[in-house]
């Protein structure tokens, strides 16, 4: 081990920035991170162990003691679970005689739970080793226990088991024409750098992430600092739940991508561009490293880039499962090496980004358009769409349709026709931009996809009329709790106070006052949380509750008061051991007399009788 | 003298530090007492409470004998307040909540140096712990809650004097900044 970590410390060039890298592969070889490893890091980095801790302790991809050499991991998204997720998970747990979240006695196999892994068009989906599973079934599930337990090397599976589509259903404006390797450089260089932020500026286009801020703005922000470095960031993090463009995206449109990251470097004059790439898309690597290579030697990236005297190259760098680093303070922190935490802002990320230095991030999708806009102009992308809203957004639709995919669709379409095209006719309702978006009813299925109506990342999951908004609810909020970094109160605790309170409804404890109680908790960690996270994570019961409000008032008792928790069953230890199974030795769930009766007579009785 | 406000107080899961506190608002308790008559209480050792307008409860809630007592408190008293750490968050005594009971119960009464005649207490007249130790909002509805390990005796007489002067509570900065 010692020159297994010698090494790959020396391939990082001892850098503290390439933690994160160096513990990825550590994890992928032990399935842990040994104490020795973080010990010897520690020496080799130059930098203190519980620094390496935290970073194991923040991303749920590492792990400080062994996991199976197998690690299994199945998505937890709504979207799995309306495929049957929940049933799949026991089978699967019951086949490899394994309980949910541990190691089985023989160290071959572990099983947990994971956020979505962005396959929502093609779950019920997993992980293996950080690779992608798709479409699972019974037999799949078959398949992959014999695997495991013949302990058949991953690169000996059915490749069938690992099969991930595009599936794209409607290409529009960017999609449907691929720009040749170049051209965007091309015309960029011909027309001029400066005339070209001007076309980026005269198209309107605004950020994919979801926030919607100006492009050519921030491009032109970043170059105006009096900096001597700068960096271009492309943030593949895609970890919204029900989201998976991007995916697409860097499967089949890369060499773009990689393109409009080259232009932006060319106009704010950066030498240096990162692709940040969720660690679920592990898959991807290979194939884009050898784009990137390809681009390499045809003089599109390196030293001079098409005679034009630009130097700018690409790195890979993936992330190990953490939501939070979508939040671009917080995804340049991870690039840093260090745990995702979100940063305060201002300074934003243009003038104090990457190592202090100014930084563009942007969605993989902003990059593309800027590819093409650097090709068509700018006119060409802003005569579609809305006023505020030009050009196109790509959607990933999931949920309750015949046909689950990718659509690109001009600013200013209603969710109606997106509706009709992707044969979703049962519809009570549909959660736009995710988790953090907003649930539409079937009542508002007029409203348009902009950043003046309805904003999204690109998430558009749809629920016909089987199904509970409560459990969707439920399971956003479950994520949220999940994936809140922790780093302040309001989000910490307030997100794990909503799943309790959530819960207690759900399960049908709610009594009156609770749903108050439950929106004022929505409004405190709504105003007083750090970053998007905390302030957005509300909104799965916000939404509902302002449109459902009905729904979860039929949850609620009909008495004053009711605790969240089991009172009798909280005793049973204390009864068990003191052998006490007298009247007094039970508590009534409620103060209502009668209201529950008292449970059990000693079991020496009932099982004597 | 007749309407007098009637108050009643306990300490659960708790130590009785926030009752100490109470008592010093010193002289002040005999402006209080002009207002104010004591129910059950450990000031007054009366058993149970009837018909009060203000209960004020310390301590979480650690065994069944919590429960009944803050049930009785909350059927008998209009305004319930959930009075330092230990109510509202379950405090000190919650520190248990991360050991399994059977290891806490093992620990003090089997295993335990020193522990002659090991056996689990077991008696009707002995409440039962329960797994964890809960806030008291967790078990009937609170109205009001004083923070503060102890609440000082300012943040008992502004919070009482308030109530009954029928002003709707409140706590200035200084009264809950702690450090």
């Amino acid at each position: 081990m010692r020159q297994f970590i010698q090494d790959i410390a020396e391939n990082s060039h001892y850098r503290a920035t390439h933690l994160l890298q160096i513990l990825r592969q550590v994890q992928s070889r032990y399935h842990y991170i040994p104490e020795e490893a973080i010990a010897q890091l520690s020496g080799l980095l130059n930098i203190p162990r519980t620094q390496i801790i935290s970073v194991i302790e923040f991303y749920s991809f590492l792990h400080l003691t062994p996991r199976g050499q197998y690690e299994l991991l199945i998505s937890d998204s709504i979207t799995d679970h309306m495929l049957g997720k929940k049933d799949l998970f026991d089978y699967l747990a019951k086949k490899l005689d394994i309980a949910v979240g541990e190691v089985r006695k023989d160290g071959l196999v572990s099983l947990d739970n994971t956020s979505c892994t962005g396959m929502c068009d093609q779950g019920p989906a997993g992980l293996v080793n950080g690779y992608a599973l798709t479409r699972l079934d019974c037999a799949g599930i078959d398949k992959i226990a014999e695997l495991i337990n013949q302990q058949k090397p991953l690169n000996e599976w059915p490749s069938e088991l690992f099969q991930v589509d595009d599936n794209i259903y409607k290409p529009g404006l960017l999609l449907s024409q691929q720009i040749e390797q170049g051209a965007a450089l091309k015309s960029a260089f011909k027309r001029g750098i400066k005339e070209t932020l001007k076309e980026i500026d005269y198209s309107g286009l605004r950020g994919r992430g979801g926030a919607g801020f100006k492009t050519a703005i921030k491009w032109q922000f970043c170059s105006e600092e009096q900096q001597a470095e700068r960096y271009v960031v492309c943030n593949a993090d895609e970890g919204e739940p029900g989201t998976f463009k991007d995916r697409v995206l860097l499967n089949s449109y890369a060499d773009q991508v990689f393109e409009g990251m080259t232009v932006c470097a060319a106009i704010i004059g950066a030498r240096q561009g990162f692709l940040y790439l969720r660690g679920e898309y592990l898959h991807l690597h290979d194939k884009l490293q050898t784009i990137l290579d390809q681009r390499r030697q045809n003089g599109l990236l390196g030293n001079n880039i098409l005679g034009a005297g630009l130097y700018f190259d690409i790195e890979i760098r993936l992330g190990a499962g953490a939501y939070i680093c979508g939040e671009e303070s917080a995804l340049i922190e991870s690039l840093e090496g260090k745990a995702g935490v979100p940063r305060n802002r201002p300074p934003y990320p243009v003038t104090q980004g990457y190592l202090g230095k100014p930084t563009v991030v942007n969605n993989v999708e902003t990059f593309l358009a800027a590819a093409c806009i650097a090709v068509n102009g700018g006119d060409w992308f802003a005569s579609i769409g809305t006023e505020k809203s030009k050009g196109t957004k790509i959607l990933s639709i999931s949920g309750d349709c015949a046909q689950p995919g990718i659509y690109e669709y001009p600013f200013g379409t209603t969710i109606q026709t997106v509706l009709n095209d992707c044969g979703a006719s049962d519809v009570l309702g549909v959660q736009i931009g995710g988790p953090s978006g907003t649930f539409i009813s079937n009542q508002e299925l007029e409203r348009k996809l902009a950043f003046e109506d309805l904003a999204t990342g690109g998430s558009f999951i749809v629920f016909n009329s089987s199904r509970n908004i409560l459990d969707v609810v439920h399971n956003f909020t479950h994520f949220f709790a999940h994936e809140s970094c922790g780093f302040c109160t309001p989000c910490r605790v307030g997100t794990s106070l909503l799943k309790k309170q959530i819960d207690k409804i759900v399960e049908g404890h709610g009594s009156a006052g609770d749903i108050v109680a439950l929106e004022e908790l929505c409004q405190l960690v709504k105003n007083y949380s750090h970053c998007g996270l905390g302030q957005t994570a509300a909104n799965p019961i916000l939404t509902t509750l302002e449109r459902y409000l009905g729904l979860y008032e039929n949850q609620l008792k009909e008495i004053s008061f009711e605790p969240g928790f089991d009172l009798d069953g909280a005793l049973e230890i204390a009864r068990r051991m003191a052998n006490r199974y007298d009247a007094g030795a039970h508590l009534a769930q409620t103060d209502e007399s009668g209201s529950r009766p008292i449970a059990s007579l000693p079991p020496s009785l009932a099982v004597g009788e | 003298m007749a309407n007098k406000i009637r108050v009643a107080t306990t300490s659960l899961a708790g130590c009785f530090g926030c009752h100490m506190s109470f008592l010093d608002i010193d002289e002040r308790m005999l402006q209080l007492a002009e207002v104010v008559e004591f129910d059950r209480s450990p000031i007054t050792d009366i058993e149970h409470c009837t018909n009060c307008d203000i209960g004020l409860i310390e301590g979480g809630v650690c065994n069944s004998e919590n429960v009944h007592v803050l049930r009785e408190f909350r059927k008998n008293c209009k305004i319930l307040v959930a009075v330092g750490a230990c109510a509202i968050n379950g405090g000190l005594p919650a520190l248990r909540n991360h050991i399994p009971l059977e290891e806490c119960l093992n620990e003090a009464y089997i295993e335990g140096i020193g522990v002659e005649k090991p056996k689990i207490p077991s008696d009707i007249e002995l409440p039962l712990l329960l797994n964890q130790v809960h806030p008291i909002h967790e078990v009937v509805k609170i109205d009001y809650f004083l923070p503060g390990c102890p609440p000082s005796a300012d943040v008992f007489w502004k919070f009482l004097t308030d109530l009954i002067e029928g002003r709707e509570p409140s706590l200035p900065y200084e009264l809950v900044h702690y450090d």
